[in-house]
């Protein structure tokens, strides 16, 4: 009866938050929305504690004949990604308060953005636990129709409604995917549990599991992001309310992670295969993602590409692991999918952050173009500092978390270097290049993003005063970034709850893993006992720099110009000098749309030059098809005339058609038998 | 321990050697071989002068770019003896950390505003992009070959297999070399003696830096150079005892910084276009390591 009050009391606090909305104002709305969701958070918190430190929570609910019963499960798998959305929305929805306060005076739109973060979270939760395929299908369209509820916020602009359609055309596929594999297992199993995909696939091995688990992954990738399916991305994140942006790169993407790893543990595959599979598409992602991050001018945009790189990150970890199933490694296994695992955490910590910072800029300068910013952290230092920490994490570098998680992934695949065989050898030399030039390209996004949004000189002079956003907008930003440096800083404490989540993985092979400290490494200790080393020798620089300076006379002037007096701020290094000569090196990958009017004469009337960078995958993949199936579509345009005639003879064409296809059947039968007897 | 003793002397001596052996091969008498020192020295009881458009991030950056020289210092060993730090795969730490470094100098550089500190900040982040799978594929490699993942264990146990291995250690001192030649700005990629911004890498990033600041910058140039000195004597050390060990380390450091200085005098700067292609065929040395470490290791069949 337990389990029956936790899903009570789950359905329970969103409907009651739900059902006040009409009878309180707008405050009385903002403060059901956030109790909900704090109570909401706590506990599913407490649910998943209880699934990573003790026994899972297994309930099956009354269905009905076409469903079949509802089952209900929370493993650690689960549970790790439950703690995950929690943390998100908890951190996202306050921000998001006192973001969405500027907009104030829209009450309708507001509340319906609050309804639809409660439906977002509550769907997010259900999708970790339900274990039917039918209903898993209801909660994946209701997530995708709040998401893009959420994200058309600003719909009276023509840019929103487009990128929102494309997100919620592109989910719907995701969906086709997701329900041709479910109709699939259904029609041959007649059940829709979930169960009966991995007793369709103990039935099935070889091919057919393959192609099944492709129908997924397709699925869930397109949600996830993984190149060539990202195109989305970059297109919906930047119109998005900041906070819905930060929950959608941060927590929304992961579902489907977290759609993958839990079909890896149904669907009984080739995992060397699969592996390999994972492994390209996911080295493709990251590289193609960072690359084309660097290029980008727009602030949110270069963010959601670098979400993609991240996926790829993730992506990485899942292949090796799979390889290390293939392989029976449990040091690859448990470093590949606790690294893939705890990069996911890490991801959805640092980019909320850099969101939320993105949000701040937008609304201090009502613009999201880096080219027009600039010396933004004399107004902003709060703003600055935080984007600085997850800038550092995210470009993987220690004393932050982004290191933890990578160096796990690069440490799984060094340990197995020795035993490996020489193409497993030569798939984690391409692996290790590609993280490395992963982690290169981050380093000059966002050496890029900080040095051009935040240093220097104003490269654009606003009419409205700039200034910091207000002290509770920012305490969800430093909860984020506190946890950011605590994971740098003592990895050991949560790789602790990791142990179980990977022991789904390892008892699929059967090895031996109960937790971290078991695999006999001591590299955790050791990165953390450095990472702390960082901050002591790094403070005591400093003390040394503080008495050598203290008593010395310091002056200010004016930046060195190299003998050039009449220096202007306009004379600064933009974003896109400071990536030309990376940008002319690999411009073959790229599609960059220029628009110039170059300087000519001896007394030059103005000059200009623009450049828009562009996806040449999506060029290819999306765009192309798109267009050739329209022109191909459009010669079929006469039958829509318009003349109400001709759609009456069509009703009436496709109704003759249904009674007498079955009528003369027969015949044709007949006449096909007779020819083959000729 | 002993590592980050001889890695500090070394530092000591190795770019005043450099700049003398410069010196007498363009005909010069050249200053002391402590010059490079006493400037350091001085730099750190002066005062410092600071551009209005800076923010905190230039005066904590030059600090924390030198905090993470000396930290990857630690997990540097020598010979027999563990650097102070030494876990398995501290190697990646000892990358990521010089990471963490790079990411301050040169925001710093770009704290100033000025169009050339922005290029060279440009440029550096970019060579150093491309060095890094060079010095992954490498350690990767050795890795294969000695089972080990720290750089202790791995500089250990690198000779005990065969002679062939010393070829190996060869080809890693030459892909070493030519990083700690990108990573301190030197010769073919960057020359520190131009007198032109335009042409600039390092230098140019630290134009307005200036007294304490400054000293840091350049005590940390120092030590860059001698860390990657004491991996490539790790590479052929192996477990020879103390005695010969440390004799050994100097000459090799004097050698290097002497065979460092008739390069950069009778070698001309590459073409800055040329630079990234240059850095890429050191991954592909470092690759030709890789297979030759699969060859010896029989897992090609």
């Amino acid at each position: 009866m337990n389990e029956l009050i936790v899903i009570w009391i789950f359905l329970l606090i969103p409907s009651i938050a739900l059902s006040i909305f009409p009878f309180v104002n707008q405050k009385g709305r903002a403060i059901a929305l956030y109790a909900a969701i704090l109570l909401l958070s706590i506990f599913a918190s407490i649910v998943a504690f209880n699934v990573l430190l003790g026994s899972d929570f297994v309930f099956s609910l009354q269905g009905n004949s076409l469903i079949g019963n509802i089952d209900l499960k929370v493993d650690a798998l689960s549970a790790w990604f439950m703690l995950i959305i929690n943390f998100g929305f908890l951190t996202g929805g306050f921000y998001g308060l006192f973001y969405m306060n500027e907009y104030r005076k829209q009450k309708n739109n507001l509340t319906l953005q609050a309804v639809m973060f409660i439906l977002l979270y509550t769907s997010l939760l259900s999708l970790c636990v339900i274990q039917n395929g039918f209903v898993f299908l209801i909660a994946w369209e209701i997530m995708a129709l709040s998401a893009f509820l959420s994200i058309i916020f600003e719909h009276e602009k023509a840019e929103t409604i487009e990128s929102g359609i494309n997100f919620l055309i592109q989910s719907h596929v995701s969906i086709l995917f997701l329900m041709l594999g479910f109709i699939w297992v259904g029609i041959q199993t007649g059940s829709y549990s979930f169960h009966a995909i991995e007793l369709y696939s103990v039935q099935h091995q070889g091919a057919l599991s393959l192609l099944l688990f492709l129908f997924f992954f397709v699925g869930f990738a397109i949600k996830a992001g993984f190149v060539p399916f990202h195109t989305w991305l970059p297109l919906a994140h930047p119109v998005a309310p900041s906070h819905i942006s930060g929950l959608m790169s941060g927590i929304l993407i992961k579902i489907g992670i977290f759609g993958i790893l839990r079909m890896l543990l149904l669907i009984k595959v080739d995992f060397v295969v699969v592996g390999s599979i994972i492994i390209i598409i996911s080295v493709v992602s990251g590289l193609y993602g960072v690359m084309l991050a660097i290029l980008q001018h727009n602030l949110k945009k270069l963010l959601a590409y670098h979400s993609i790189e991240n996926i790829g990150i993730i992506g990485i970890g899942i292949g090796i692991g799979c390889q290390g199933l293939g392989s029976n490694n449990v040091i690859l296994v448990s470093m590949g999918f606790g690294g893939a695992l705890l990069h996911t955490f890490n991801h959805s910590l640092f980019k909320s952050l850099l969101f939320y910072t993105a949000g701040n800029i937008y609304q201090a300068t009502h613009n999201l173009d880096i080219e027009k910013m600039g010396g933004l952290i004399k107004k902003m230092p709060h703003t600055a500092f935080l984007f600085l920490i997850a800038a550092l994490a995210i470009s993987g570098l220690p004393p932050f978390n982004g290191f933890i998680s990578e160096f796990m992934l690069y440490s799984g695949m060094f340990q197995s270097v020795h035993h490996a065989s020489i193409l497993s050898l030569l798939g984690i030399v391409f692996t290790i290049t590609g993280l490395v030039l992963i982690g290169g390209l981050a380093l000059i996004c966002f050496t890029k993003a900080f040095g051009v949004v935040f240093l220097g000189s104003p490269r654009h002079n606003y009419e409205h005063e700039v200034k910091e956003r207000s002290l509770y907008q920012l305490l969800p930003l430093y909860v984020l970034a506190l946890v950011i440096i605590a994971i740098g800083l003592f990895p050991t404490i949560f790789l602790v709850f990791l142990a179980k989540p990977v022991q789904l993985f390892t008892n699929l092979q059967g090895m031996s893993f109960s937790n971290f400290d078991s695999l006999n490494l001591q590299a955790m200790q050791g990165v953390s006992k450095s990472a702390l080393l960082i901050l002591v020798i790094g403070s005591v620089v400093f003390g040394f720099r503080y008495i050598m300076t203290r008593h010395k006379t310091n002056k200010l002037s004016d930046t060195w110009g190299c003998g050039y007096t009449a220096s202007s701020s306009k004379l600064q290094y933009t974003a896109s000098s400071f990536v030309k000569s990376y940008s002319q090196l690999f411009q073959i990958l790229f599609l960059i749309f220029k628009k110039e009017k170059p300087v000519k004469g001896i007394f030059p009337g103005t000059a200009m030059m623009e450049t828009h960078p562009s996806d040449l995958i999506e060029k290819w993949l999306i765009d192309f098809p798109t267009l050739k199936l329209q022109s191909f579509l459009d010669r079929f345009r006469f039958f829509q005339n318009g003349n109400l005639q001709f759609y009456i003879l069509y009703g009436i064409v496709f109704i003759i058609a249904v009674i007498a296809i079955p009528l003369i059947y027969f015949d044709i039968d007949l006449f096909i038998t007779f020819l083959k007897q000729l | 321990m002993l590592s980050v003793l001889l890695i500090v002397l070394a530092a000591s001596f190795f770019t005043g050697v450099l700049i003398r052996t410069k010196s007498i091969a363009s005909g010069r008498k050249g200053p002391g071989i402590f010059q490079p020192l006493y400037d350091v020295f001085r730099l750190f009881r002066k005062g410092a002068v600071y551009s209005q458009t800076t923010s905190f991030i230039f005066q904590i950056a030059p600090t924390i770019y030198f905090t993470s020289v000396v930290v990857a210092m630690l997990v540097v060993p020598f010979g027999k003896s563990a650097g102070l730090i030494s876990f398995d795969g501290d190697f990646i730490f000892f990358a990521y950390v010089l990471g963490l470094g790079k990411f301050f100098s040169i925001i710093g550089a770009m704290d100033t505003g000025s169009s050339f500190e922005g290029m060279g900040a440009s440029r550096e982040a970019l060579y150093s992009m491309f060095a890094e799978p060079a010095f992954f594929i490498l350690i990767g490699s050795l890795a294969l070959l000695t089972g080990h993942t720290s750089f202790h264990d791995i500089f250990l146990s690198l000779h005990l297999g065969s002679s062939v291995s010393y070829a190996l250690g060869a080809l890693g001192a030459f892909v070493l070399l030519m990083i700690a030649m990108i990573e301190n700005s030197r010769m073919p990629i960057d020359d520190p003696k131009t007198h032109l911004e335009l042409t600039m890498v390092h230098e140019v990033m630290i134009l307005d830096n200036s007294g304490f600041d400054l000293g840091l910058i350049l005590t940390a140039g120092f030590l860059k150079f001698a860390i990657y000195g004491t991996l490539i004597f790790n590479l052929f050390s192996g477990t020879i005892s103390y005695q010969y060990a440390i004799p050994l380390f100097i000459a090799m450091q004097l050698l290097l910084a002497v065979v460092a200085g008739i390069v950069e005098s009778f070698m001309a700067r590459f073409r800055m276009t040329h630079n990234a292609q240059y850095i890429v065929v050191l991954s592909s040395v470092s690759l030709l390591v890789f297979f030759a470490t699969l060859l010896i290791s029989g897992k090609f069949i």
